[in-house]
């Protein structure tokens, strides 16, 4: 067999369909947004009717999923690090109930936050959530993991969570596949009480899953992919996670490595083989992508001892990606830097597209707003957040998918005005829909403004599952149809545009305005894909 | 034999194609590689680089590190300028000199150019200007990377074939196009080194 070329994402998304999944549930979002492209794309499962739609969000994702488990199928979920906070409810509970069929979650953390609001590190959802967590260091591992994590679920009786980051995700190198195995065949879970987190029942669940921690313990300890290598130069004993491994190694590419180290990419931390490293060397040095998680629980386990360096006393800088020049200054190889950057090169932020609708439709609210100051508007994750940056500077907030219309009710409430809330057709699908839900219960006096350019942008222009039906969805939450007002975002129809603004700033209760015009890139996208089909 | 290239451009330049075609040719001759990329955001006109490291033996690190790269190629100056970082004291620094101006503060040209004649090892090519000529004015990118196979241990046949499977999906004509920007890219480059 020759290696093929897989992103990380793909090598994933390759191996899960070679498991046999019968589904995919996922949300976009960048890192991850790869992984359900790439099933969504592939013959292999199409031929096997492996369902693969976008899901409204993460939630609903990882309960469909959870359900494809139940019925004895295995099912893959995917979301990016901030994603897994809209499916916490689920997620944390699916480590109580259990699975039936393998579930594998994989989640793409963003450290040096590439895309994304925070630099979360998934890794402590996985030890809170009491699961076993694989972190893969290369495109081959991936490949490996993903394939035998839905293996792991099953005996496990657990979902399994596959972490992965921004640079694991999107590099691409050559993968070695493996045999393809046929889907499982339905079958209910063997307890009829396993799914029922009632209290009586969820005590039991409860009580199973910490039994299991201490199978979960040893596997780690007896994985493959955690282990000891020793070297000869002891004052120095280096734990490496995950993509740490790899930089690691890079620092000493050319030479023999000197210290004892071990590599973990299977959680729980696996203690006794950190244990015999500990008792080699004078001190420890930790190398892992994310927070402090190893490091952490290195001071719990020996925090009397010897002294344990990383992110937390400073010897790795603890924001932003790991890189080899952060891991070789941590053991003290300096690398020359010949060149630095001139003077005269300007930073390049992303932009607006030009001809964008979204430029349309706020340069009209900018001016309908422009007698009341700034500060009025709340925005949401999405191209048109954009609109922080110069030339706009209009947006003040952009927090979490939802919550432009959530905070600016809140502001409402306090007496704000006018409160306008800017957000996209997906993300309205995704969390928009029960603020709006809040506002016109209350009859908030605040103006919902859905930028709908059809598209998904920002991850690369898939379908929002409120396509085609927002003004349905508004009617059907209480919206009056008088204050529902759509028009075309084109520079012509500006001063219409001022003016259905004003009106309805003006209006005392829930409006909303749709600008509705297609996104440039999601056409250019949507005929290159009509092109190869 | 280890070559670590930084591409450089701006989002929506084709680094991700170029990206793609190396990959592919590299993994013909059989080569180790990792090639990253720049994703969301940042594609939005936003700068993007993406690291490709090959090598007969085995790669670690998914970054290279700061002075340690052998090749620079950029598709714009200024982003050319900005890796600057990632280069070794010896290396080699290729780029399109005309500059993607979606910025209201772009530097100078003169200004560019002057940071550009400063380093020991720079190859400056106007792809735009070529790829106008040859009729196909979106194919600068695979100019470039032509002028990249002359710096690399990767064989023409790979690259054809990178180019072939890269372009498959949009026609006969539009790879062959690509063959011939590649070939026209790798001649300016033997020519000028
Ligand atoms: S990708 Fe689409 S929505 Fe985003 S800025 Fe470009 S045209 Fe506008």
């Amino acid at each position: 067999m020759k290696p093929e070329l897989f992103l990380g994402n793909e090598a994933v998304a390759q191996a899960a369909i070679d498991a046999g999944i019968s589904g995919v549930y996922a949300y976009p979002g960048t890192p991850s947004t790869e992984i359900t492209e790439y099933i969504q794309q592939s013959k292999q499962a199409l031929d096997r009717q492996v369902r693969c739609n976008w899901s409204a969000n993460e939630k609903t994702a990882y309960e469909a999923a959870l359900g494809m488990s139940y019925a004895g199928k295995r099912a893959l979920v995917c979301m990016k690090q901030v994603g897994l906070n809209v499916a916490a409810d689920v997620f944390i509970n699916s480590a109580i109930t259990g699975v039936n069929g393998g579930l594998v979650l994989a989640v793409a953390d963003d450290p040096g936050m590439h895309s994304s609001q925070n630099e979360q590190d998934s890794r402590f959802y996985g030890k809170f959530a009491m699961i076993p967590v694989l972190e893969p260091s290369n495109q081959q591992e991936s490949y490996n993991m993903a394939y035998e994590a839905f293996q792991l679920s099953e005996q496990s009786q657990l979902p399994v969570m596959l972490r992965l980051t921004t640079r694991l995700s999107h590099t691409r190198s050559g993968v070695l596949r493996r045999e393809v195995l046929q889907p499982k065949s339905l079958k209910l879970p063997q307890s009829s009480k396993q799914f029922l987190l009632l209290p009586i029942f969820a005590r039991k669940n409860y009580r199973h899953l910490l039994e299991k921690q201490d199978l979960l313990q040893e596997w780690a300890e007896q994985s493959k992919y955690n282990f000891f290598r020793d070297g000869a130069d002891k004052s120095l004993g280096v734990v490496c996670c995950g993509l740490g491994w790899n930089y690691f190694q890079e620092v000493f590419a050319d030479s023999e490595i000197p210290y004892p180290r071990v590599k973990i990419s299977q959680y729980p931390v696996p203690v006794s083989i950190i244990r015999k490293l500990e008792e080699l060397c004078d001190e420890l040095l930790v190398v892992e992508e994310g927070y402090p998680l190893v490091e952490e629980q290195l001071h719990d386990f020996f925090g009397k001892g010897k002294p344990v360096h990383g992110k937390l006393d400073g010897t790795i800088d603890r924001q932003g990606e790991l890189t080899t020049d952060k891991v070789g200054r941590a053991l003290a190889v300096i690398y020359d830097e010949p060149f630095s950057v001139p003077e005269c090169v300007v930073p390049r932020p992303p932009s607006f597209c030009m001809g964008c609708g979204h430029v349309d439709a706020f340069k009209a609210l900018d001016e309908a707003i422009a007698s009341y100051g700034a500060g009025h508007i709340f925005s949401d994750i999405g191209c048109y957040a954009l609109a922080a940056l110069p030339p706009f500077e209009s947006i003040y907030t952009c927090v979490d998918m939802g919550a432009s219309i959530t905070m600016a009710k809140g502001a409402a409430d306090a007496g704000f005005f006018p409160a306008i809330a800017v957000l996209g057709d997906s993300t309205f699908a995704h969390s928009g829909i029960t603020g709006l839900l809040d506002a016109v219960n209350e009859k908030t006096n605040m103006l919902i403004v859905i930028s709908d350019n059809q598209s998904v942008s920002m991850t690369g222009g898939q379908d929002s599952a409120a396509k085609d039906i927002i003004e349905t969805i508004c009617v059907g939450l209480g919206v009056d149809t008088r204050h529902i007002r759509v028009f075309v975002p084109l520079k012509k129809n500006h001063e219409e545009m001022v003016q259905i603004f004003k009106e309805e700033i003006e209006f005392e209760g829930v409006s909303v305005v749709i600008p509705r015009r297609e996104c440039l890139q999601k056409a250019m996208w949507r005929m290159k894909r009509n092109k190869t089909k | 034999m280890k070559t670590d290239v930084i591409l450089a451009g701006v989002g929506g330049q084709g680094i991700l194609s170029m990206g793609a075609i190396i990959g592919l040719a590299a993994l013909e001759e059989g080569l180790h590689l990792k090639q990253s990329e720049t994703h969301g955001m940042s594609q939005r006109g936003g700068a993007v680089v993406s690291h490709v490291r090959l090598s007969d033996r085995s790669v670690y690190a998914d970054l290279i590190h700061h002075g340690q790269a052998d090749l620079i190629l950029a598709v714009e100056p200024m982003e050319a300028l900005r890796q600057l970082p990632f280069l070794k004291k010896d290396g080699y620094l290729i780029t399109n000199t005309d500059p993607f101006t979606n910025l209201p503060n772009y530097p100078e040209i003169g200004k560019i150019q002057e940071a550009l004649d400063q380093l020991p090892k720079v190859l400056k090519i106007d792809a735009t200007d070529l790829a106008r000529d040859i009729g196909h004015a979106k194919s600068s990118n695979i100019i470039m990377l032509g002028a990249l196979s002359a710096f690399v241990h990767i064989s023409v046949q790979s690259f054809e074939k990178g180019i072939e499977t890269v372009f498959a999906g949009k026609g006969e004509d539009v790879v062959e196009f690509n063959k011939q920007a590649f070939h026209l890219g790798r001649k300016v480059a033997l020519t000028t080194v």
